[in-house]
């Protein structure tokens, strides 16, 4: 008794009591909360792969094949990712309205759960690109306009335009515009490059850099019109046209008034 | 007399005392000049040119031309902390830190376009008119090179910034100078002060750009505007304007009033649209890296139809003797805009040349009756209008839902099939003019109105036109096509035969008309009513 006495009144006790303490209630947590997740997960996970297998089959496998193997008009969606689906589908790019160059943001077919079960089954097919979660999206506090400012020049005003505003590529493909394109689609676009869009991975440009592109780009939309009314913002195609209709057409009209005989 | 008089006279007095201005004031102040619309459109580019100097003198005051980097930390958020020029940092600070700059910025910019608008419609007045005739030639290269000079100036002028799209536009004149056979290497190197971008550039065009050019424009202006006032302004044909005398208002105080008045609104519109409408916003384009490029990058209106001419051209190139010749550079960059330049300057000597004509001319033509002109005119207008709508290829495509590839095939057949379509229709537009002109003065204006005769007969009231009108339709000659001899009195063949039968041929596509309506026709068919 006085033996464990001793050991009780033992410098190191109270630490090594604590890092049980500690070690004990984690693991409890752990496997508790473990267990009840796994199961109510699995449950759901498994309802929601459902229903998307029903949604994918009514609304997508005529293209993309049964079981999302592709075919010869729409590519495989097997490891795709949630990501991926959510942009697509989530944007109403999917289902196309027809087989043209390229596939037009529209108005969205789904609701957000079928788009969320369409996402589910997708990603149950095999690993992908998972879709970015509100934490991992805030941007507000963890992007710097600046630096958006910078990446996005260097990386997507190539095609995007220097303001965000789209652009021609070849072969009638283009660039959508960025105006009005939610944080979160922006953030998948960069990671699963949808159509002649490239992939931006973490290691080209990391997480915080994908961010500070969001919120450069929210900036580039609220930008005020400074100096005027903007024209568009594409560069001088727009001021030679004013330059050559209302500027010199208000010359030359003030012309034939100055030449006209006083009657 | 007056008291205000008495001291207007005294100062008149004590200034002619010492200057002997009086006399030389009376003459040229009631100098007349005729009236049109279309003559005041040499007066807009000199009113912004004016407008050019104000406002690029305010902005020299805050603008540091160098490529110094810095880091910018100006009011500007989305750059703040970003490393730049010291010359797109100033011009950020002139923006949004000087009071009224960004204001000036861009009436300055807007002057420019305008100006250069100007140099343009004023070209075609004169071109179309023929005001270039003898003795007016020298005062026509004088315009053309203002205007070639204008292109150059404005192009250095939006250059400075160094912001990302005039960044690559330095880059674009960087590879034109580098497509030049041989040297072109060596003048890259030479003007850029070593590899691009470096630091010597900006500078450098900074002191062309407010010094030079500028210097050379109001020399060249001035002597323009001098050659107008000796040689007296062209007018159109009417009754009572000959080639001797100028019908129209004098200087004082007629034309002081409206030609003053109009560079007042001149000025107000610029500044209407320097206040309404952003131009050239360099904040959103960003600073110059070469690692940059924006979608959509185009140059201002008047260099457009040369990028539009590099964007059509196929990508050709031949490798000889260790050099490469970017012919897809060489071609659109330098030979085709150096053709044309050529040409428009010699086009006053050129058409002399076909039509024989070495007279003085200070009547104008009516564009309808000098149709070989006009449609030569309408065909280089529709060459350099097809290279300007492929200069906005991308931003036409995405607009209109086409496709670059379109746009580029289209402008490539374009540019060779459609000028002389429109050299076809335009010849033949002018003939039907004419036609219609010979018609109006022959059998008058139709009425509509129906009458019956007393036999029954019903005709259309013609209502004839008045003498002055009828003399305005005719009063154009019409020249007979050259008859140079091929061969001479003995029926030999002369020493320069074969100029004279190219001569002969152009003169007889020149001189193609329908004959004016002469008096006798005229007496003949009122005889029948």
């Amino acid at each position: 008794m006085k033996r464990l006495s001793r050991l009780r009144r033992h410098r190191a006790a109270g630490p090594i009591l604590l890092v049980f303490a500690l070690f004990t209630i984690g693991t409890t947590f752990q496997v508790a909360s473990a267990v009840s997740n796994t199961t109510t997960t699995a449950a759901d996970r498994s309802a929601t792969i459902e229903e998307g297998k029903q949604l994918f089959l009514k609304g997508c496998s005529s293209c993309h094949g049964l079981n999302a193997e592709g075919g010869g008009i729409a590519p495989s969606l097997i490891g795709v990712g949630a990501a991926s689906v959510d942009f697509q589908v989530g944007t109403g790019r999917m289902p196309m309205a027809d087989m043209s160059t390229q596939a037009v943001r529209k108005k969205v077919v789904y609701t957000p759960e079928e788009i969320n079960a369409l996402a589910t089954y997708v990603a149950s097919l095999a690993d992908g690109p998972a879709v970015p979660t509100d934490a991992v999206l805030n941007y507000e506090r963890d992007g710097s306009v600046a630096q958006g400012g910078e990446l996005f020049r260097t990386n997507c005003a190539m095609c995007h335009n220097f303001a965000a505003q789209g652009g021609a590529l070849t072969q009638g493909k283009y660039a959508p515009t960025l105006m009005g394109v939610e944080p979160k689609q922006i953030y998948e676009a960069m990671i699963t490059g949808p159509q002649s869009m490239p992939v931006f991975s973490d290691k080209t440009i990391t997480p915080a850099e994908k961010l500070s592109i969001i919120k450069w780009i929210k900036a580039a939309e609220k930008e005020p019109q400074l100096g005027g009314t903007a024209l568009g913002r594409v560069g001088p195609v727009t001021e030679g046209l004013l330059v050559w209709t209302l500027g010199i057409g208000l010359l030359i009209g003030v012309a034939v008034w100055l030449a006209m005989k006083a009657r | 007399m007056t008291a205000r008089e008495r001291i207007a006279g005294n100062v008149a007095g004590y200034v002619d005392d010492r200057t002997g201005a009086a006399k030389w004031m009376k003459k040229n102040l009631t100098k007349v000049f005729p009236d049109h619309w279309s003559f005041l459109l040499g007066e807009i580019c000199l009113y912004s040119f004016i407008i050019l100097l104000a406002s690029g003198t305010f902005l020299t005051f805050w603008f540091d031309p160098s490529q110094r980097e810095v880091i910018y930390d100006g009011g500007y958020q989305p750059l703040s902390g970003l490393k730049m020029s010291a010359a797109y940092a100033s011009t950020l600070h002139l923006s949004f830190e000087v009071r009224g700059g960004l204001l000036m910025r861009q009436i300055h910019h807007w002057a420019a376009l305008i100006f250069m608008v100007g140099i343009v419609v004023h070209l075609l007045r004169v071109y179309f008119t023929g005001a270039f005739r003898k003795p007016r030639e020298f005062n026509w290269i004088i315009g053309v090179g203002l205007l070639t000079l204008g292109i150059v100036e404005g192009f250095l002028g939006y250059s400075l910034p160094d912001d990302l799209l005039s960044g690559t536009g330095i880059r674009i004149a960087e590879a034109i100078i580098q497509a030049l056979p041989v040297v072109g290497s060596y003048i890259a190197f030479f003007a850029f002060g070593g590899a691009f971008p470096g630091e010597a550039f900006i500078p450098r065009i900074y002191t062309v750009h407010v010094l030079l050019l500028p210097g050379i424009f109001l020399a060249l202006i001035t002597v323009h505007l001098m050659l107008v006032w000796y040689q007296k302004h062209t007018q159109f044909p009417g009754p009572g304007r000959t080639e001797k005398n100028v019908v129209g208002y004098p200087l004082m105080p007629i034309y002081m009033a409206k030609a003053g008045g109009f560079f007042f609104i001149v000025f107000g519109v610029t500044a209407f649209l320097g206040a309404v409408a952003s131009i050239n916003p360099i904040w959103l384009y960003g600073p110059y890296t070469p690692g940059q490029i924006s979608a959509g990058s185009q140059p201002d209106w008047y260099m457009g139809w040369l990028d539009g001419l590099v964007r059509m051209s196929p990508p050709i190139e031949t490798h000889a003797f260790g050099h490469t010749i970017s012919w897809n550079i060489l071609i659109p960059g330098l030979i085709l805009p150096g053709i044309m330049f050529t040409l428009l300057a010699l086009y006053p000597f050129i058409e002399s040349w076909a039509t024989g004509d070495k007279r003085e001319h200070h009547l104008l033509d009516r564009p309808r009756n000098a149709p070989n002109r006009t449609a030569l005119g309408a065909m280089a207008l529709t060459f350099t209008l097809v290279g300007l709508l492929n200069g906005g290829n991308d931003i036409i495509a995405t607009t209109f839902h086409l496709t670059i590839n379109q746009m580029m095939w289209f402008s490539r057949i374009g540019i060779v099939v459609l000028p002389p379509i429109a050299f076809v229709i335009t010849k033949r537009l002018c003939l039907s003019l004419q036609r219609a002109d010979r018609e109006l003065v022959l059998h008058g204006r139709e009425t509509g109105r129906l009458v019956r005769l007393p036999h029954g007969e019903f005709v259309e009231v013609h209502e004839p036109l008045s003498p002055e009108k009828a003399w305005t339709l005719t009063a154009h000659e019409q020249l007979a096509p050259l008859e140079l001899p091929e061969f001479d009195g003995a029926g030999v063949r002369r020493a320069g035969a074969i100029k004279n039968k190219i001569r002969n041929r152009i003169s007889r596509a020149t001189a193609v008309a329908v004959p004016k309506a002469t008096e006798s026709e005229r007496r003949e068919l009122e005889g029948h009513h």
